[in-house]
């Protein structure tokens, strides 16, 4: 083992290790959120994981987006397998460790496919570029995608194709190194894509066609430990989360929204004609929740960690009708403010700040929240089935039944739907009359 | 002209007899005029068929949906306790609505409180007496141009999204369909409560966005199967291009053509 192969080790353990640490810190912030019990119905789940985040199933509804993201997500997964040999190499001073252990013929063609899906993530990462910052669609483009948002979509962006671009001039480098019999190793690979790089590096001296061998080998695996942990600070989290957000998600159907256990235990006591409302409550009982949600920490830990997979696409916004008619709620800003929050709570408890803010008004204000129409527009186009709808609805719980809160048309319909049985002041003597009109 | 054969679950009970069918009407179907005409018009169509069913009269209340979409949980479930209790009561085992916020609350929110029922949007029903042979349309529409916009609740949330447009094929109509159809439909704007409070600020209000895009198809008719989506879009044509098109529910279009 060399120096470099140390200082490569060195490299991946601190990597892996920083990685840990800051998913873990994560995970701790999604368990600041209330229990839920998403535990049943498993095969149901494997199934919609499967169908929904590996399977891409409702990427294509929007055919362009969804064809590339598909692209990049194959390209991502399947050259991956390279980082196996990159590692073994890294770590054991090899070169091209794969090819001495399966026959070249799969050798040669995994390189080739790689090289082919490298080529084709680069022109996507491209036109993801060109549709955001030329083509400028709107959806990366509303008020919520601020600075921060739009440099973190680019950055992503340019780190895949600045990867890729490494993987192939390193391939094209070390294919002419290898004609050239001027290599310290003797392995024959299928260059598709590299081939047509070949012209541009010929002229070059082998020593310095080692030197970019080498740089780009380092740049590659360096790049791709830094894209790992940068991950983690991004909204790119998406490619670890979807797949435990698809898996916890709601089966039920869209517009079965849940019943508050702590009001039904309520109502039933003040329906039941025995219960003796002078007793005290059962000691067993934990003190009472807040109804709804006020602040990132009432919300359920399913909420939250559809806060941390959100990956800002803007599907359920360009499909919001309260947002397409001008409104101020974005429900991808619901989801995007719930994550900033959850993360600002969970900073402030480690170094012990004290936290005044909250959720519902310093992040998302009331007049987002009595725009929805409860449609599910957003809900139904997410790709990865978040659920932003029950995050308005819980604040609107609070909004209702710890502030008495609501537009006073509201209130006027819950005192009709009190008194009289409808949202309208009519008596309920009165339903039957449409018979004789 | 009370030619429309109606009877309470009371009357059911007093003659010692069952309905086989629950038949909910909704506040909306029992109060709001022009929800009124869908009521009448679907009950038509029961009696046409023959069908065996009751209403609850001055015993139904409101199913809590906009109370609950509103944020007020605690309305809501004492709403659906009361309701399950007169449901059970009557031993109910069916039930249809023309609401499909009824629909939704009904079938989906009450069996977690111990309201258990099949639950069956009117023109699931009316589907199924077709089939059966129990009416059969006689009317004919051809020539006629026909958009459909989805409502909600009974699409995405629900999705129901073939039925009612086989049944409005049925009366020999030209079906066509706006670019935001089925999953992609845009709302009316009137759920989550929204029907009974002024819409937010804004650029537009969610109806008129609609009924635009539902009248660019020059459409005879704008059919559709729910009385909130009905108040909305008769409100958008009238404020777009007045007498462009009648809105009308699929009940409607199916009793005229018996």
């Amino acid at each position: 083992m060399g120096l470099s192969n140390f200082i490569f080790l060195f490299l991946f353990i601190v990597s892996i290790l920083f990685f840990i640490k800051n998913l873990s810190r994560i995970i701790s912030n999604i368990k600041l959120g209330r229990g839920i019990n998403r535990s049943d119905r498993k095969s149901e789940r494997w199934r919609n994981m499967f169908r929904v985040a590996l399977g891409q199933s409702k990427m294509t509804r929007r055919t362009v987006a969804g064809v590339l993201h598909i692209v990049v997500y194959l390209g991502f997964l399947i050259i991956n397998i390279e980082v196996i040999e990159i590692i073994v190499d890294g770590v054991f001073g090899t070169h091209r460790f794969l090819a001495s252990v399966i026959p070249s013929s799969l050798y040669n063609f995994l390189i080739g496919s790689f090289e082919v899906l490298a080529i084709l993530v680069l022109v996507a990462c491209i036109i993801f570029l060109i549709r955001r910052n030329v083509l400028k669609i709107k959806r990366f483009w509303n008020k919520e995608m601020t600075k921060w948002p739009r440099t973190d979509a680019n950055l992503i962006l340019v780190f895949e194709i600045l990867l890729m671009t490494a993987f192939l001039v390193m391939n094209a480098a070390d294919f002419i190194l290898l004609s050239r019999g001027d290599a310290h190793y003797t392995v024959a690979f299928a260059n598709p894509v590299s081939q047509f790089f070949v012209p541009y590096f010929e002229t070059f001296s082998s020593e310095n066609l080692h030197f970019i061998e080498r740089f780009t080998w380092w740049f590659h695996i360096i790049g791709i430990f830094a894209f790992m942990n940068y991950v983690l600070i991004s909204k790119h989290l998406h490619i670890f989360f979807a797949f435990p957000s698809t898996y916890y998600a709601n089966l039920n159907p869209l517009g079965q929204f849940t019943n508050l256990e702590s009001v039904t235990n309520e109502v039933k006591l003040m329906m039941d004609p025995n219960a003796d409302p002078y007793s005290s409550p059962a000691v067993d009982s934990a003190t009472p929740e807040s109804f709804g949600a006020k602040d990132a920490t009432d919300l359920n830990w399913v909420q939250l960690l559809n806060a941390y997979s959100c990956t800002e696409c803007g599907r359920c916004t360009s499909n919001c009708p309260a947002n397409q008619t001008g409104k101020l709620l974005s429900p991808r800003k619901v989801l995007m403010d719930t994550r900033d929050r959850i993360t600002e709570i969970a900073d402030n408890k480690r170094n012990g700040v004290e936290d005044t803010k909250s959720l519902l008004g310093d992040y998302i204000t009331p007049e987002e929240l009595w725009a929805c129409t409860s449609c599910n527009a957003c809900t139904d186009s997410c790709p990865i089935e978040l659920d932003p709808l029950s995050i308005i609805m819980d604040m609107r719980r609070y909004l209702v039944m710890e502030q008495s809160a609501a537009p006073t048309e509201l209130n006027m319909m819950f005192t009709n739907v009190e008194n009289n049985g409808a949202p309208w002041q009519f008596s309920a003597a009165d339903r039957l009359n449409w018979k004789d009109d | 002209m009370s030619e429309l054969q109606v009877k309470t679950m009371a009357e059911f009970m007093e003659e010692g007899k069952e309905a086989d069918i629950l038949f909910w009407v909704g506040s909306a179907g029992s109060f709001d005029d022009r929800a009124k005409k869908i009521t009448r018009a679907f009950v038509q169509i029961l009696n046409k068929a023959n069908v065996n069913f009751g209403v609850l009269g001055s015993e139904e209340s409101s199913s809590g949906d906009a109370a609950k979409r509103a944020g007020n949980e605690f309305l809501f479930q004492m709403q659906a306790m009361m309701n399950i209790e007169v449901l059970n009561a009557y031993n109910v085992k069916r039930i249809v609505t023309t609401c499909p916020h009824s629909y939704n609350t009904l079938k989906n929110e009450y069996k977690g409180l111990g309201g258990k029922y099949q639950v069956q949007h009117h023109t699931e029903f009316i589907a199924e007496l077709l089939e059966m042979g129990k009416l059969s349309i006689t009317g004919d529409l051809k020539g006629k141009r026909v958009t459909y916009h989805d409502p909600c609740y009974l699409g995405r949330a629900n999705n129901v999204y073939d039925i009612p447009r086989e049944l409005i094929k049925t009366v020999g109509v030209e079906l066509v369909e706006m670019k935001r159809s089925k999953r992609l439909s845009f709302c009316c704007g009137a759920g989550g409560a929204q029907m009974f409070k002024e819409p937010e600020n804004g650029s537009q209000d969610i109806n008129i966005n609609r009924t635009e895009e539902a009248l660019s198809l020059n459409p005879d008719v704008i059919a559709t199967g729910c009385p909130f989506c009905n108040t909305m879009m008769t409100d958008g044509v009238k404020a777009v291009d007045e007498g462009a098109a009648e809105v009308k529910d699929i009940a409607e279009l199916i009793a005229e053509n018996l």
